[in-house]
């Protein structure tokens, strides 16, 4: 049986420098001395940490909350003490620090109670939401929350369900070494997916460059006692992207602003379903991961890494070599610099170079790779030159946007345009710059100016927010002001009727004004009488010479109030 | 001749009733083009362009009452934002109004604040908490660095602190190309 497959628009061969790194077994790497283990490792809320300082942790031991539903929970990757919790340079483009989770491990690395879930018997909710608190992520780059992804929605079933064995991106080899060697796990993994979803069809695409992964899945699904299909597709990059893989499984396109559930179709990667099955059936949350180590190292090969272990220390246990330039996190087409930094206190030995691909950032479940880069297998790019609109990248493009226009409205502030011309639907794959022969950096543009775009958005909402707020307070200063009024109104009506009860032969027949005056009248009365009764203060031990003074000052006074008393000649007259 | 007459006045009392009727009917609340002008103003209610709120300045705009250089915070993008939709050119922005700063939100050293209220009064978005003779204290993600609140203080015990970047609000900076060979 042989399944028609459909071949998606573009896409490029660059060389796939597998061979390095698929031959040696997978090595457990050993736990570093200390784990940094940031919060916010998946897209959506950031984990909010659920620990001390001070505190002893286990392995498996959840450190940080999910926060939300599209959020997933942290988890310590070794037993030990926490050391700090502090914002520390994350492995990220941007090499800012953001809140993480430092524990000095104690080298026993001593789990917690680890128990399965019983899958059959929990409701699809409650097993998702653990799910959730055992830290499950995407692990195939994007990171995205599975236990969202697990949600058949409102359809109340997902037909097809793809597990991703693409990996298409050169260089990475963790999902072809996981494949060959755990294939029966990542299956198991595949079955609690199947139930969650409801899906019919299990197809599992894996490039035909993985022969050994694509016969390992084999035997593994004949095991199974229902059908899962093992497609080899052909290899071309890039194909392992998820709406590629549906292209070429199935010939159907994702729409613009859809998502693939919307027609029937849920895509997991290979290492989210065996890390599914860790934690389903032995009870394991997510505190480790493959990593492909290679590129300019002396043993390029794939580790089993806690989460939190520093780069440095994989670089090292792959054999660092001298000359290095860099590091990246992930593959050549769209990995990320990593932000280099020497290690606390560290010393080159004497005549030797400091080396330069000392990468102080941890490991989290983003890192499919650590791609050391040296000027031999990555010489810097040649010199830019001017876009001369030959449109190869568009003939290169999988998701068949025009990038040159996209590049010009870009260059240009025109953002508008851009988006127009659905720059948010540009899977950032880097073929139109491996194409162009003008060496234009052109992902580089549209990541620019997508995060443009929202910090636009961003900007405009916080607009809308602050011109809501200012209205609403004023119609509050409108609603007090007018508040006031009524009260003072209300409290001199009452004033009046009490007055009008006391004397009520004066201002039944009285007017308006000596209702007014009888008002002012009764005021003075009272403040008249308050002031009768406060009696003068410090006056016990006055001198003779003050008593005197004050006689004066009283009886001028008294000539004062004399005078205002008597009407002035000019009004008599 | 009369029936051409009466075509014309029986034409101009239906076409009178029917625009009048309109006008009625669908009114526009308020002045639309104010309205646009106040989407493009960036609502920080400082009152650096001489009126009190963006609002006030939109609508003066609209009338022609004001220049469309006068808002510091919404810089030279925000002038050229205006004058597209007002279809005219676009000028520099004007000094006499202040000078654009990078986007900082205030805070309050409760230390030193003694609770006299006086700064609650003066926000224009009511992002302060406080009580008399209560410690003040700032919503950070509701000011909109406005520095209203800076003079009215007794004590300035309120300062302005630029928002740093951190990884949510983070951006990709434009590429920066080489294009010539350096080695």
């Amino acid at each position: 049986m042989s399944r028609e497959l459909f071949r998606f628009k573009g896409g490029v061969h660059p060389p796939d420098h597998k061979a390095e790194s698929n031959g040696r077994p997978i090595h457990a790497a050993p736990v570093p001395r200390q784990l940094v283990i940031p919060l916010r490792q998946h897209i959506g809320n950031p984990a909010k940490p659920a620990v001390n300082v001070g505190d002893r942790v286990l392995k498996g031991q959840l450190i940080g909350e999910a926060d939300g539903t599209i959020s997933a929970a942290v988890h310590a990757s070794s037993s030990g003490t926490v050391a700090a919790i502090e914002p520390r340079t994350l492995p990220h483009a941007s090499g800012l620090p953001d809140l993480c989770i430092m524990i000095d491990t104690d080298g026993r690395d001593e789990w917690i109670a680890r128990v399965p879930l019983d899958y059959h018997n929990l409701p699809p909710a409650e097993l998702r939401m653990k799910l959730r608190d055992r830290g499950l992520a995407g692990l195939g780059g994007a990171v995205f929350p599975s236990a969202a992804k697990l949600d058949p929605g409102a359809r109340g079933a997902c037909p097809m369900l793809i597990l991703n064995g693409g990996e298409c991106e050169p260089w990475i080899t963790c999902d072809d070494v996981l494949m060959r060697h755990r294939a029966d796990d990542i299956l198991r993994g595949a079955t609690v997916m199947r139930d969650l979803l409801g899906s019919t069809e299990i197809l599992v695409g894996i490039e035909d460059n993985k022969p050994e992964a694509i016969a390992a899945m084999r035997t593994a699904a004949a095991k199974l006692d229902y059908a899962v299909e093992v497609v080899p597709v052909p290899a071309i990059y890039p194909g392992g992207g998820a709406k590629q893989m549906i292209e070429t499984l199935t010939g159907k396109q994702v729409p613009t602003g859809k998502l693939s559930t919307d027609i029937g179709i849920q895509v997991f990667n290979v290492g989210t379903a065996y890390a599914l099955a860790r934690a389903v059936f032995h009870g394991e949350p997510m505190v480790s991961r493959l990593v492909t180590v290679t590129g300019h190292v002396l043993r390029p090969q794939n580790f089993e890494v806690l989460i939190g272990t520093p780069m440095h220390a994989l670089i090292e246990l792959a054999g660092e070599r001298d000359g290095a330039t860099g590091v990246l996190m992930g593959g050549p087409m769209m990995g990320v610099p990593m932000p280099l930094a020497l290690p606390h206190g560290f010393q080159p030995a004497a005549g030797r170079r400091p080396f330069a691909g000392y990468a102080e950032v941890p490991v989290v479940k983003a890192t499919n790779c650590i791609l050391v880069q040296s000027r031999d297998l990555f010489p810097p790019p040649p010199p830019v030159l001017p876009c001369i609109r030959c449109t190869r990248c568009a003939d290169a493009c999988p998701v068949e946007l025009q990038p040159q226009d996209l590049y010009r409205f870009v260059k240009a502030g025109d953002f508008g345009r851009a988006q127009e011309y659905h720059l948010f639907d540009c899977i950032e794959c880097g073929c139109c710059s491996y194409v162009c022969p003008s060496h234009i950096p052109l992902v580089d543009y549209y990541r620019y100016g997508k995060s443009e775009i929202w910090a636009r958005e961003r900007e405009k909402r916080a607009a809308d927010l602050a011109r809501e707020r200012h209205e609403f307070r004023e119609f509050r200063l409108e609603r007090e002001k007018q508040e006031k009024a009524e009260k003072l109104a209300a409290k001199a009506a009452a004033k009046r009727a009490e007055l009008a009860a006391e004397a009520p032969a004066a201002t039944a027949e009285g007017s308006d004004a000596d209702a007014k005056k009888a008002l002012i009248a009764a005021a003075l009365a009272r403040a008249q009488a308050k002031k009768a009764q406060t009696p003068p203060k410090n006056v016990e031990d006055l001198s003779a010479e003050q008593r005197r003074e004050i006689e004066e000052i009283e009886a001028r006074r008294a000539k004062i109030r004399e005078l205002a008393r008597k009407p002035l000649e000019s009004e008599s007259e | 001749m009369l029936s051409a007459i009466g075509v014309m006045v029986a034409l101009a009392v239906v076409i009178g009733l029917t625009l009048g009727w309109s006008a009625i009917r669908f009114k526009v609340e308020g002045n639309p083009l104010a309205e646009k002008i106040d989407a493009i103003l960036p609502q920080t209610q400082c009152g650096q362009c001489g009126f009190p709120g963006c609002k006030p300045y939109a609508e003066a705009i609209a009338k022609g009452e004001a220049d469309i250089n006068q808002c510091p915070p919404g810089g030279e993008e925000g002038v050229k934002k205006l004058a597209e939709l007002l279809g005219v050119e676009p000028k520099p922005l004007d000094e006499s109004h202040g000078a654009p700063k990078p986007r900082s939100v205030a805070f309050i050293d409760e230390q030193t604040c003694i609770g006299c209220t006086l700064c609650i009064q003066a926000c224009p978005v009511d992002a302060i908490v406080g009580a008399a003779k209560q410690m003040h204290t700032i919503v950070a993600a509701e000011c909109t660095g406005c520095e209203l609140c800076l003079p009215p203080c007794p004590v300035d015990c309120i300062s302005m602190v630029p928002v740093a970047e951190d990884l949510p609000h983070w951006k990709w900076k434009h590429p920066v190309v080489q294009l010539k060979r350096v080695a």
